[in-house]
């Protein structure tokens, strides 16, 4: 069963390899990378900081929790980033024509994509979301019981899941808007933006996209609310973050969904 | 004179022809656009609350006016730090450009800025629509602050052009241009007040912003538009990205000159 299993993963391992050569082959390109990453992170981690610090407590939050809630929504998308970040490039491919040698291959098209590629780059953006995480459980005086421990992790691989499967609805959509693959911002980018914050702060509406739709207040706030003991709010009682599993599950049904019918809706790039 | 005006303007309209080639992009960009400013409206709001309803002069509506105004600016101001010429320069084909007998860098600013232009019918416009209709906000009564904000407007679109025509031109000497476009991604968005308004900066990090033409590019085409701050406060604002684009358009026309001399294109 391990030999086959070995010998299947065979050509995948192959081209994530070759791809993690070819970006430590050029060192000063990659360290630049790197610190363009690492700085991406430290800004974002700083308009939070601007707001908080002038005004103390936003949405329930204080400055020491909202640091907990940006570590863990950031660690989340920054491994999903690394991993299948360059799933939202798939407009690139369709346009380039580029897509078709994938269906040369008798591999399947998701998984083809997902391992043509994976960005070390993001590491240094994981470092900025570890170390707030770190800072964020030391602040609150977190005690690391089997019980914290056990959310935390289940928060961070549901939150992994969750961010990931917003870049593969990403790609599902854009078989169909290849000139609008922007449209896909609002859910991908929007809502690693809306990950970082106090979802308390938003309007229905707003808590209807993004803790219900596309779930990414699971990644962050969420757990973040259940760890602490914070009161719930409006539609979010405090024990929701427990959910986050059932998020990963909704988001990756709804992503596997787009990406069937995009398939389907793909005619070739006419090679 | 009058023959080589007249290029420039239909290098602008060929621009503005381009961006409208593209209505689905234009279409994804509002969503994206109405999503952050929907986002913004519940952090910013949620932040003047904790502070009192009244934050740095911002209250309700001056902030709901920042935040859709600036979302609806996103789309012509360059916060990317990519452009078109920066490629042409890193695969030889400035080369020939430089043999047209046009000036590169206004020409290749010209075509950028009618796009950029044409922005504000699609993305900019129904921001602002939806900005009104949605949450409202504070705006002047008077004609004066819309004419002084369109001015401004103008005057920040072209900075974000120039400016971001200095990134490209790096290139003339830098293998891997990358790296400063990064940096450039980074420092804009954050220093032009994108999603924090920079009045809410703490001191040094305003004092840091305004070392810079960042602000230039939306914080104050927003201020003056808005009518955030008074007249004078206005005229000063527009002075000053005007001093900031006449500083870029110079030191792009210096570093333009330089490059071609250093330009070296391989292959016959």
């Amino acid at each position: 069963m391990r030999g086959t299993l070995a010998a299947r993963t065979a050509p995948y391992r192959a081209v994530l390899a070759s791809r993690v050569r070819a970006q430590r082959s050029y060192r000063a390109s990659f360290r630049m990378d790197l610190l363009g990453s690492l700085l991406v992170g430290l800004v974002e981690l700083a308009e939070v900081w601007v707001l908080f610090h002038g005004v103390g407590r936003i949405g329930g939050l204080d400055l020491g929790q909202v640091l907990l809630v940006f570590g863990l929504a950031d660690v989340a998308y920054s491994v999903a980033d690394l991993l299948v970040g360059h799933c939202d490039g798939l407009a690139g491919f369709v346009r380039r024509g580029t897509f078709d040698v994938f269906y040369l291959r008798p591999q399947p098209l998701l998984l083809q994509l997902v391992t043509s590629d994976i960005s070390l780059r993001r590491l240094a953006r994981a470092a900025v979301g570890i170390a707030a995480l770190v800072t964020g459980l030391v602040v609150n005086d977190v005690a690391l019981t089997p019980v914290a421990v056990g959310l935390l992790a289940l928060a961070l691989v549901s939150g992994v899941a969750v961010s990931s499967a917003m870049f593969v609805l990403a790609a599902g959509v854009q078989f169909f808007v290849v000139d609008g693959a922007e449209l896909t911002n609002a859910f991908v980018y929007g809502g690693r933006y809306a990950s970082t914050q106090p979802a308390s702060v938003w309007s229905r509406p707003v808590k209807a996209a993004f803790v219900f739709l596309f779930p990414v207040a699971f990644t962050g706030y969420l757990p973040v609310v259940t760890l602490l003991g914070l009161p719930g709010t409006d539609w979010l009682p405090a024990w929701l973050g427990w959910c986050a599993p059932l998020a990963a599950v909704w988001a990756w049904g709804l992503a596997l969904l787009s990406w069937r019918v995009g398939v389907r809706h793909y005619q070739g790039g006419g090679g | 004179m009058r023959a080589t005006a007249r290029t420039y303007a239909r290098l602008l309209a060929a621009g503005f022809r381009r961006g409208s080639a593209y209505p689905l992009a234009a279409l994804g960009g509002l969503v994206a656009n109405a999503t952050f400013g929907l986002l913004k409206v519940g952090i910013l709001f949620a932040t003047l609350d904790a502070a009192g309803g009244e934050l740095n002069g911002y209250d309700v509506g001056a902030m709901s006016a920042y935040i859709w105004l600036s979302q609806g600016l996103l789309g012509s101001v360059n916060l990317y730090g990519r452009t078109d010429v920066a490629e042409r320069i890193k695969n030889g084909d400035i080369a020939v450009d430089f043999a047209r007998p046009l000036d590169v860098q206004a020409a290749s600013i010209a075509l950028e800025l009618g796009s950029r232009l044409f922005a504000l019918l699609p993305r900019g416009l129904p921001s602002v629509l939806i900005g009104v209709l949605l949450v409202g906000m504070s705006m002047p009564t008077t004609p004066l602050p819309y004419l002084l904000g369109a001015l401004s407007v103008l005057l920040g679109i072209t900075l974000s052009c120039t400016t971001v025509y200095l990134v490209a031109a790096s290139r003339f000497w830098l293998v891997e241009g990358r790296g400063l476009e990064i940096l450039y991604m980074v420092a804009s968005g954050f220093l032009a007040g994108l999603f924090v308004p920079v009045p809410l900066f703490p001191g040094w990090l305003r004092t840091l912003a305004s070392a810079t033409p960042f602000p230039s590019m939306l914080q104050h085409p927003v201020d003056v538009l808005s009518g955030r701050v008074d007249l004078a406060t206005s005229l000063g604002l527009v002075a000053v990205q005007a001093a900031w684009l006449v500083v870029t358009a110079a030191l792009g026309a210096v570093l333009t000159r330089a490059g071609r001399v250093r330009l070296e294109v391989q292959g016959g």
